[in-house]
């Protein structure tokens, strides 16, 4: 009886342990595959010439010079205006509020906000910015929604690597007689950097691989914008509308190709200068 | 002790020797700046509480409307969906989102909990120096992409093994599985990590075996955070667009199979916004509005469960 029992949980130790380690593997395996097929498919068509040739007959010769140009911009503008807004939103949570009920209404926006879809999002940048405000179909309008969107993971990100500094830090710095928005900028904020850095570049992913909101804000037009108040096209706008609309097949591939090179790119880079990894 | 050896205030300082250009700013100036600053900065932290209330006003006044002339009741359960000819009926789509979601959770849940067990209590330092760097990767693959391989990969797939379109249900539900992988696995790795040492030795030492030991006290102990996880993945798979639109097949039909098409309230709105105008532009937005709805009580049960612990 006893031994029996023994057997039995031996069993489903076993059992259990196998499963949890078949399932790693095959989500590897799953992830792995992806990456491989996107290669795959893409490497073919891939060169210097895509990126820097213009679009010919809708995308399906030539390269994405201006779709890529279009997308740089709308990532500067759109984190241009979200970083200063978040990361000071992450100070004054952290370094000028105790916990009460307005920093709980803050937070409890940030986080509201974080869990709308981007759908919404592309509903409210047109009804604002692009009828309400005239800004019409521009890089503006797709910036500033885009920018509302990443707000939060800059906000959460800031925080938790400005709380992760030392009080003692700070502490020196009162002692020496700076003030409170001296030891912000010259201690905290230094120290905190890496942190900051990695939420920007995980808002800068979710800018270039958006494509629902900024249909709706940015448009699709191919020209290349002479200014921020022209419509444009995103890359991954045009590798939707490529594969969607079946325009051609393998620059699809090329550009999905593109499109995960480049994120990867950013997140590699981060990696890079500042040594550290980040989750979610 | 006479009244020219005490030390001079700074505002007689400042009558006799005005600072020089450049010079440090005195106590005074310094403080007026610091309340500046505060000031600059509590503006800032209302943005995202200012942004939420303007997407509310504006998406709600667009969409309220429609629903008021529609009715509340006929909005939410007619079938019938034909924005030109004012017929706006968006249960269809209710139940599309509903069954793709769920659909996802099934796929995704069991992968992503066991993955993140193994992750956390049995991988070695190895394994794991792999699996978070791809499991982020994963995260960074913009959803249209998943979309694409769902319709080139998974699509005929489905189509060859089990018949129909395989544009459905299934092929949208599993392309969301894939998609919410590294939000659970993450958000319950942390939270498996977060769970202290000594409630693993207790339960080794009393004999358990590890797998024991993970089901009847670390996964237990971690449970607020697992079911935050999968509500957050809920609401990533609830609130996705392109993904779905490219695999899911779009038809407004209740779907009463996994292999028939659907459309969720997602693609309802990111369809025939391009085209839309007067009441079926405004039935869209009502849409949104429906959607958000769904998305915000899910967010305030993720708090609730979060604060719980």
């Amino acid at each position: 009886m006893e031994q029996e029992f023994q057997r039995s949980n031996t069993f489903w130790n076993r059992v259990g342990t196998r499963l949890c380690m078949t399932t790693t593997y095959s989500v590897a395996g799953i992830l792995a595959a992806i990456l491989f097929y996107l290669a795959w498919k893409g490497i073919g068509r891939l060169s210097i010439g895509f990126f820097l040739d213009s679009p010919i007959d809708l995308g399906r010769e030539g390269g994405v010079f201006p779709i890529l140009v279009s997308t740089l911009l709308l990532a500067a503008v759109a984190l241009a205006i979200a970083v200063p807004l978040g990361v000071g939103t992450a100070v004054y949570l952290t370094e000028y509020t105790k916990e009460s009920w307005v920093t709980m209404l803050i937070r409890f926006g940030a986080e509201c906000l974080a869990g709308i879809p981007s759908i919404i999002f592309g509903l409210f940048g047109f009804i604002l910015f692009v009828v309400t405000l005239g800004m019409g179909w521009s890089i503006l309008s797709g910036a500033l929604t885009l920018a509302c969107m990443v707000l939060p993971t800059i906000i959460r990100t800031s925080e938790e690597a400005i709380k992760a500094v030392p009080a003692s830090i700070r502490q020196v710095g009162f002692s020496l007689g700076a003030t409170k928005s001296q030891v912000i900028w010259h201690i905290v904020l230094p120290q905190s950097r890496s942190g900051i850095i990695t939420g920007i570049i995980l808002a800068l992913g979710r800018v270039i691989g958006e494509t629902a909101c900024v249909i709706f804000t940015t448009g699709i037009s191919m020209e290349m914008p002479s200014s921020l108040f022209d419509s444009a096209r995103s890359m991954a706008v045009h590798f939707y509308i490529l594969a969607r609309e079946g325009i051609s097949m393998d620059m699809a591939n090329t550009t999905a190709l593109a499109l995960v090179f480049m994120i990867l790119l950013v997140n590699l880079g981060a990696t890079i200068l500042f040594g550290r990894r980040y989750s979610r | 002790m006479s009244r020219d050896d005490r030390k001079p205030d700074a505002a007689t300082v400042l009558e006799t020797h005005p600072p020089m250009p450049g010079a440090p700013a005195t106590a005074k100036d310094l403080s007026r700046r610091e309340k500046i600053i505060q000031q600059i900065l509590s503006l800032t932290a209302f943005s995202a509480v200012f942004i939420l209330g303007l997407i509310i006003i504006f998406v709600f006044k667009a969409g309220i409307p429609l629903i008021y002339k529609v009715g509340l009741r006929e909005f939410l359960i007619g079938t019938a969906w034909s924005p030109t000819q004012g017929e706006f009926g968006i249960l269809a789509m209710i139940v599309g989102t509903l069954e793709v979601t769920f659909g996802a959770l099934l796929i995704g849940v069991p992968l992503s909990l066991l993955t993140a067990i193994h992750l956390s209590e049995f991988a070695t330092q190895s394994t794991k120096s792999v699996m978070k760097p791809l499991i982020e990767l994963l995260a960074a693959i913009p959803s249209v992409v998943f979309g694409f391989l769902g319709v080139v990969i998974l699509v005929p797939f489905i189509r060859e093994t089990f018949g129909g379109t395989g544009f459905s249900v299934l092929s949208a539900a599993t392309v969301l599985g894939v998609m919410i992988l590294p939000t659970i696995i993450s958000i319950s790795f942390d939270s498996l990590q977060a769970v202290p040492q000594a409630y693993r030795e207790g339960a080794l030492a009393l004999g358990a075996t590890p797998w024991q030991m993970v089901v009847r006290v670390i996964v237990p102990a971690a449970r607020s955070g697992i079911i935050t996880a999968i509500v957050l993945g809920m609401g990533r798979a609830m609130g996705e667009t392109m993904a779905v639109i490219m695999v899911a097949g779009n038809a407004v039909v209740i779907p009463t199979s996994p292999l028939h098409p659907c459309r969720t309230l997602t693609s309802n709105i990111a369809l025939e916004m391009a085209y839309a105008s007067g009441d079926h532009q405004k039935a869209l937005f009502a849409t949104g509005v429906v959607l958000f709805v769904m998305i915000f009580l899910l967010n305030v049960l993720a708090t609730a469960l979060m604060k719980r612990k």
